[in-house]
């Protein structure tokens, strides 16, 4: 069994993706502290509430720095909702406040003319490179996004009055804007395929050690959105963007 | 682009499901988590469990419920009923809720709306309305399951909830409430035109056409409780249906 640990990045979902982890098979603890976050199996990085309440958080209690630390090296991590945001450079949501800048680009808000929050049932397509998302329904509950898949990154985009980003992938790490704790077997599904994905040192080109690497066929209504070329999968990211 | 949702609402009193016409004459109608359980696996889209004990034994035990039901469920849980104040809808996250419904206390302290927002985020923080069509025109807010008229204006309600940092508007017709009579389509329209969160349509529902016809009025998601109790119809049933009547539906 390997070891997981979830960062409490405030109160809101944690019970919740505490719980998914658990009908995921795995046995979840919460974050003791920053030694954690560097040494762990997996690292969950669940979130909701703003990015300056989330990067306070993270800073005050030291583990900004180790988490920014095993997403660059690729080592298995899953951020949830705000946890993808968390990653990026700055959020329209908070002004002035940096995030870990992993992942290039600000998060912006919904366009006018759809509902926000965004919230409920959204059709997830896997962009090129992705190796963990099927296509499918996730439960979404976000009012800023990323709009585009970064260079050096997989993912997957979904449509809410125009694409954005459901998921970015890079080695052993997920980061979901969705909430795959919450969504039914499709998500429960996808938080195993997570948990069984090996950690290759290096940051990229991990393999699912569960079996071999699943290959899909991209499906033919692929969106017309923000793409990336493909790009070897050895490929390294040595500095934040 | 966004499914509509249908979620099957638990009132859950001291325990166990419980269900009445116009918030009155309460039928045991069976175990949380296992209807729970058994909705998602019709295909239920989220669960909302309303707390309608009225005796502090009751409220504990609706902890333990959430905590049962946060165990088996994949999907969102929003849980209301009874909630006072920030630290209240803090405890239900705690057990496992994902959103907090507030109504009676949000009316008569506005600021919990923003408290509950700026601790827990937007898109935890649900208003539940309930709207009473007056004989007028117009809709008026009453609290404590219909027992009080507030003199609100169900429309304005929305519209500052929304600005206090709302991220949902559960909107139930204490009209139409357990009377299968259909939703109140005007209420939900008045309501969706006048804000940009998700509305969720709420009372009075029988049949997939009542359903349709709230998602045409601008409802994100369609709320029931009696009729999937008592085995009237299912979840599957009800999404093939509105799927025929072009309303999509997750499946």
């Amino acid at each position: 069994m390997t070891d997981v640990v979830v960062v409490e990045t405030g109160t809101a979902n944690l019970a919740s993706v505490l719980a998914g982890l658990e009908r995921a098979g795995a046995r979840p603890r919460t974050c003791a502290g920053p030694l954690d976050v560097e040494r762990a199996d997996r690292v969950v990085v669940p979130g909701v509430g703003t990015l300056a309440s989330a990067m306070d958080r993270l800073v005050s209690s030291g583990l900004a720095e180790p988490l920014r630390g095993r997403v660059l090296a690729g080592k298995p991590t899953l951020c949830v909702c705000l946890g993808l945001q968390v990653l990026a450079a700055s959020s329209e949501e908070s002004p002035g406040v940096a995030g870990l800048g992993v992942v290039a680009g600000t998060a912006t808000r919904f366009a006018s003319g759809v509902r926000i929050p965004q919230i409920g049932w959204n059709m997830v397509e896997p962009a090129a490179g992705s190796r963990l998302i099927e296509p499918g329904h996730a439960y979404f509950a976000n009012s800023y996004k990323l709009d585009s898949i970064p260079q050096g990154w997989a993912g997957a985009l979904a449509d809410h009055g125009g694409p954005f980003v459901a998921a970015l992938e890079r080695g052993a790490v997920l980061a979901c804007q969705f909430h795959p704790e919450l969504s039914g077997r499709w998500g429960l599904d996808l938080l195993q395929r997570w948990l069984s994905l090996g950690h290759a040192p290096g940051g990229s080109g991990a393999s699912a050690r569960g079996g071999a690497p699943r290959t899909r066929t991209i499906p033919g209504r692929v969106r017309s959105g923000p793409r990336r070329p493909s790009r070897g999968k050895t490929r390294r990211r040595g500095a934040p963007c | 682009m966004l499914t509509v949702r249908i979620i099957p609402c638990l009132d859950v009193r001291d325990g166990r499901v419980v269900k009445g016409v116009r918030f009155a004459d309460l039928r045991d109608a069976g175990s949380p988590p296992e209807l729970a359980a058994e909705y998602e696996g019709q295909g239920a889209d989220e669960i909302t469990l309303l707390d309608v004990s009225a005796t502090p034994e009751g409220r504990s035990a609706a902890m333990r419920t959430v905590r049962l039901v946060r165990a088996v469920l994949s999907l969102p849980l929003t849980v209301g009923g009874g909630v006072r104040s920030a630290s209240d809808a803090g405890a239900l996250l705690e057990a496992g809720a994902d959103k907090v419904g507030v109504n009676t206390a949000a009316v008569a302290r506005p600021a919990l709306v923003s408290e509950m927002a700026s601790l827990f985020g937007r898109q935890c923080t649900v208003v539940a309305i309930d709207a009473h069509r007056l004989p007028a025109g117009g809709w008026e807010v009453v609290t404590l399951s219909g027992r009080e008229r507030t003199g609100l204006d169900a429309v304005a309600w929305a519209a500052e909830v929304e600005e206090r940092g709302a991220g949902e508007i559960l909107l139930t017709s204490w009209d139409r409430d357990g009377t299968k009579q259909g939703y109140d389509l005007d209420l939900v329209r008045a309501i969706a035109s006048s804000v940009d969160l998700p509305v969720i349509a709420s009372g009075g529902a029988a049949t997939a056409a009542h359903m349709a016809e709230a998602v045409r009025a601008g409802a994100g998601a369609v709320l029931a409780a009696s009729i999937f109790h008592f085995a009237e119809t299912t979840v599957a049933d009800l999404k093939q249906e509105l799927s025929a009547l072009g309303v999509e539906v997750r499946t």
